[in-house]
């Protein structure tokens, strides 16, 4: 039933896209159908739609449809996790970072990157020991259920939600350029695939996307990084040479500029990618895909090292595409204005793929970074499902008597309902400034999400009342404080100076979570309040030990 | 678990011993990273010119790149770190505990 399914919707995509193309060749749209990049993307499609065939199979009960049963090793999960990272935001926005601005484009890549130790030493085994299907089983573990998994589900729906956006849009408007098709089209194809990779295949299939999607990422870069190198002697000082001479900046772009202008708004950027990431639900959920503490340990370190490689790589394309597609003699890859790429600046990336490889390997980027959003999607989608089945219906609602079948029924249909809402926003969104969603996501995830999960596993005098206090205030404070900040107050609302000068004000959020978090939980002096510190200790051996916690389920 | 077990596990020196022993040494890692990052934060906020200085007269490199790459190697070499000794004294430590465990629960 489900191959039908498959096989009818390959067809139908494919008379979409050769309709489209006809549509292009009589001359209604600018870009042209770019043949190889969909010939390659639809191999991506067919295989990994072949593994959501053989996963579906393989997925029947609520484990393994939320993290695979527990059987993913911890280097599959450390790939997976680099997957679900190195989205077309890193790809192709630090790349393009580093091609506008030269140096600051390495500030955010280190930013995203030292989260990942904190994780490690901090959050991950904990997860592992505590945990069963999303971190509020952790947060809610003590603590009062409904109110601490609602609170829970609305920091995860909302992150969710809006990385969606900013993943929709951006892959419209990518496949609208690489592909020649139409954004409403891509936007659609987007959200269909992913609610049939996350709908039948459950975790399973997302994993296998985002290791298969990774591997080619990496060695797409990998490729286009020493391309670049070669044609410089593999000498960076050569290559930082010519940059210099080519952009506009000259050799500002060796030194750091005015991304981060003031001390606040530096450390507040650092706080909200540093603690953010340890907030997102999406990559949270990652580590109960494992068998046990050792494995998760395991899957940050591999993570860590792809990633850190990864950043290593954008920093090289992104010299790289200053000196060869800014300086081609040829200026074909300027917009009409002769200065800002065409299509997006974000495009640097993909443009130094046809400067180093010629149409073919355009193609083969092309069709990568359409696997990267469909991949980063799907892992969005499944966090935002599990928080509204596991958290919402089964713990907060139903209070744990909920058979799984049930529950995975309310599963999938939350699949396809946020992937419906995704394809809506999508296109609701296209011509909007949506910069801010991405700025809002973590300050949310670091402000909300991080600061009661960090103190649910480590401070026992932690109450029912303070976690949801300290939480909704973490939360309310990210979007006002954000709201108010120059990305919405001034560029969007049009207003003349935002009221508060930070994009990223994690720097007063998060402490005022925490403080809230504090303050709420020491004046509690309820009979839950005694019943939730006397039983941390409880808690806290599980968490050290692993002793009592769900491990691989055996098929 | 019952009260009694979890007391009995609380007292037991073995698991002083893992705990103690592995929060202070994730808790040092800890700071470190975030030492590392802040300060690198801090030069950047105050002091740009310090990492915009070239290497060396005739380079054109400056020392924010190797200092930039630094972190992200001792980044992960941290996570290397942590993970070895996990794997080998901590993970000793547990197996010894719950054995100790599984002969008084029989």
């Amino acid at each position: 039933m489900l191959g039908r399914i498959l096989s009818l919707f390959m067809m139908a995509s494919l008379t979409v896209a050769f309709a489209a193309g006809a549509d292009l060749g009589a001359g209604t749209k600018a870009e042209e159908l770019n043949v190889p990049a969909i010939v390659m993307f639809f191999i991506f499609v067919a295989a990994t739609l072949g593994i959501t065939y053989w996963a579906s199979k393989r997925t029947k009960s609520a484990s393994d449809f939320y993290t695979a049963g527990g059987g993913i090793t911890g280097t599959q999960n450390g790939t997976a996790i680099a997957g679900d990272y190195m989205s077309a935001a890193s790809f192709l926005g630090i790349t393009g970072m580093v091609y506008l601005k030269g140096y600051d484009g390495l500030i955010f890549s280190i930013g995203f990157l030292v989260g990942w130790p904190i994780i490690l030493f901090m959050i991950s085994e904990q997860l592992r020991n505590l945990g069963k299907y999303t971190f509020a089983d952790v947060t809610a573990y003590r603590l009062k259920q409904k109110p601490v998994r609602i609170l829970a589900a609305l920091g995860s729906i909302s992150v969710v939600i809006l990385y969606l956006i900013a993943q929709m849009v951006g892959a419209g408007k990518l496949i609208e350029i690489l592909f020649g098709l139409d954004y409403e089209f891509a936007v659609v194809l987007v959200g269909i695939l992913m609610i049939l990779y996350v709908a039948f295949g459950g975790m399973l299939a997302t994993t296998w996307v985002q290791i298969i999607k990774a591997v080619l990422l990496l060695a797409g870069t990998t490729f286009m990084s020493i391309m670049v190198m070669a044609k410089f002697g593999f000498s960076f000082d050569a290559l930082f040479t010519q940059a210099t001479e080519i952009h506009a900046k000259g050799v500002e772009i060796m030194s750091p500029g005015g991304l981060v202008s003031d001390p606040v708004s530096a450390i507040s950027l650092g706080i909200a990618l540093m603690f953010g990431t340890a907030g997102l639900p999406h990559i949270l959920m990652r580590f109960f895909t494992v068998a046990d503490a050792k494995e998760a340990r395991k899957s940050v370190f591999v993570a860590t090292g792809l990633i850190g490689y990864f950043y290593v790589l954008t920093f090289i394309m992104g010299f790289g595409a200053i000196v060869l597609v800014l300086g081609d003699p040829a200026g074909s890859y300027l917009a009409a204005d002769g200065v800002t790429l065409k299509g997006m600046n974000n495009m640097a990336a993909v443009w130094l793929a046809h400067a180093v490889g010629g149409d073919y390997f355009l193609g083969f980027i092309s069709a990568v970074a359409f696997a990267t959003i469909l991949a980063v999607v799907s892992g969005l989608t499944l966090a935002g499902a599990s928080a509204i089945s596991h958290d919402l219906y089964a713990n907060a609602f139903a209070k744990g008597k909920v058979d799984e079948k049930k529950e995975m029924q309310v599963s999938k249909m939350a699949t396809i309902a946020i992937g419906i809402a995704a394809i809506f926003f999508g296109i609701a969104f296209e011509k909007q400034n949506i910069a801010f969603v991405v700025a809002l996501a973590f300050t949310i995830a670091a402000s909300a999400n991080f600061p009661v999960l960090f103190m649910s596993i480590f401070w026992k005098k932690l109450t029912t009342r303070g976690a949801v206090v300290g939480g909704y205030i973490g939360l309310i404070s990210a979007l006002v404080l954000v709201i108010l900040g120059p990305v919405v107050w001034t560029q969007i609302l049009g207003n003349e100076t935002a009221i508060v000068p930070y994009k990223f004000p994690a720097v007063f959020s998060v402490p005022m979570a925490f403080i809230a978090i504090w303050f709420f939980s020491i004046t509690d002096k309820s009979d839950d309040a005694q019943r939730c510190i006397d039983e941390f200790d409880a808690q806290d051996i599980r968490c050290q030990t692993g002793i009592g916690s769900t491990g691989a389920v055996a098929h | 678990m019952t009260q009694e077990q979890v007391q009995q596990i609380k007292n037991s020196p073995k698991y002083q011993k893992l705990v103690s022993t592995r929060s202070k040494f994730a808790w040092t890692l800890t700071i470190v990273m975030l030492v590392v990052y802040y300060a690198f934060i801090l030069f950047i906020a105050f002091s740009p010119e310090t990492l915009g200085t070239k290497i060396s007269p005739d380079a054109m490199a400056t020392w924010g790149i190797p200092v930039g790459l630094a972190i992200i190697v001792f980044a992960f070499a941290m996570t290397g770190l942590y993970v070895r000794r996990a794997n080998s004294e901590f993970d000793g430590l547990l197996n010894d505990l719950k054995n100790d465990l599984e002969k008084e629960m029989n």
